[in-house]
């Protein structure tokens, strides 16, 4: 089995993800197979794309119930920008989206003066800049990380979401990445 | 607001670089692979890539480029020339690109730009506008068209693009300084990043334009000196431009 389980939402960049832990050292394999995602020592919830269209993809491959069920176990899930965001209850993004509700909190559009946010942004307290490019941000009691006095991480349990691309982020994102693998 | 950008643009025929080739120890000075990785190293916050040999058959020699790009890059990156429809754009960002760069292509069909935004969220969709004097320019800045700039620029955000890359034809090349009246009255005209290209002979010429606008796109300045990356990054944040700290990897 591969170390790392991206999911896979049918659409989007799983390329740069998988690069990027290849980088590290880790095998990693993109699936949406609910077998694989419960049983995998890591799973990547990576995000491009629009959340009707991921949501609709996790509940069909039947990725959603198998999140939940990994979640329950206590097994680590890093959640990816979009991918962080169908982890709360639900979003505007679409019309409105209900999310897979692992965390507290919605997704609102982005308040900000250029929408998308794009580009390097200190995120407090790591005292890291990452890489940003969003348009809808969290608004979540489980937040741990902010960014410009916006939500930038939320962690509950097993579950870590961050806003910003790690795997997009150069030294400081494979570090990232490297800190979030160990604890698997 | 984020950081201030600094983005190398790479000019690639038939999968090689054809401009920016000089002094630079690598062993492939073509390769648009190892000059990505070198400028990314010394600094680069993005990366952009021009297929100027853009043909009717289309992305495919670009998307073996962007793949192998992708998978040893670990900033983002954008890539443009000859995508034209919206299967064009989808090979080019499951190949590994974050945000495809539209210019004749989305003239022609505007329609173009909401198809791909829908698909793949407007930070996926850069629209490039060649300005001439007052209007817009297609085809490498050949053919002038009646569309004139700021609008095209507004009507491109309206479209659902995430961003503009905003050339001026008559700095392009020059290294006389960016057009900053033109990129104040696009940043103005809009609510979306905006990208000054054209005409960065200095790090002077890059901080003003930083005071203007999100990012600077920058080609033969240091094309012609690529090991002198991080040296210019320094002497912008000297001009009083805050840009992403640069960690040295472990």
């Amino acid at each position: 089995m591969s170390d790392v389980v991206i999911i896979d939402y049918g659409a989007g960049n799983t390329r740069s993800v998988r690069a990027a832990l290849t980088h590290l050292g880790r095998s990693s394999e993109v699936s949406a197979d609910p077998t694989l995602i419960a049983s995998a020592p890591f799973v990547i919830l990576p995000g491009v794309g629009s959340a009707r269209t991921a949501m609709d993809h996790l509940d069909e491959t039947g990725a959603a119930g198998a999140l939940r069920s990994r979640f329950a176990a206590e097994s680590p899930i890093l959640g990816i920008c979009l991918g962080m965001q169908l982890a709360l209850q639900a979003s505007q993004e679409d019309g409105g989206v209900k999310g897979l509700g692992l965390l507290e909190g919605l997704v609102v559009r982005l308040d900000a003066p250029r929408i998308p946010r794009l580009g390097w942004a200190q995120v407090e307290p790591w005292g890291e800049a990452f890489y940003f490019a969003h348009s809808f941000v969290a608004e979540s009691p489980d937040t741990v990380a902010t960014s410009e006095g916006l939500c930038a991480a939320v962690q509950r349990g097993s579950f870590l979401g961050v806003q910003f691309h790690p795997e997009k982020s150069h030294v400081a994102g494979l570090s990232f990445l490297e800190s979030c693998l160990s604890l698997a | 607001m984020p950081l201030a950008r600094l983005i190398p643009c790479l000019d690639v025929a038939q999968g090689r670089v054809v401009k920016g080739k000089s002094f630079v120890n690598l062993r492939d000075v073509g390769d648009p692979v190892e000059l990505a990785q070198y400028y990314s190293a010394g600094g680069a916050d993005e990366m952009v890539f021009l297929d100027i040999s853009a043909t009717p058959e289309g992305v495919g020699t670009m998307v073996q480029v962007v793949q192998r790009v992708a998978d040893v890059l670990e900033i983002p990156f954008t890539v443009g020339g000859g995508i034209r429809s919206v299967e064009d754009a989808s090979r080019i960002i499951e190949a590994g690109a974050d945000r495809v760069s539209l210019n004749s292509a989305a003239l022609a069909t505007p329609e173009l730009i909401t198809e791909i935004a829908a698909r793949f969220g407007s930070q996926a969709v850069v629209v490039a506008i060649d300005a001439g004097v007052d209007v817009v320019y297609t085809h490498g800045a050949r053919v002038a068209t009646d569309i004139a700039t700021v609008p095209w620029a507004v009507e491109a955000a309206a479209r659902g693009a995430g961003e503009i890359l905003l050339t001026s034809i008559a700095r392009d090349g020059q290294r006389t300084g960016f057009d900053l009246a033109l990129t104040e009255a696009v940043r103005d005209a809009v609510d979306i990043p905006v990208i000054a290209s054209g005409g960065a002979g200095s790090a002077e010429h890059i901080a003003d334009a930083l005071r203007v606008t999100d990012a600077a796109l920058i080609a033969s300045i240091v094309h012609e000196n690529p090991a002198g990356l991080p040296g210019l990054r320094r002497e912008i944040e000297a001009l009083g431009i805050e840009l992403r700290p640069l960690k040295e990897r472990r």
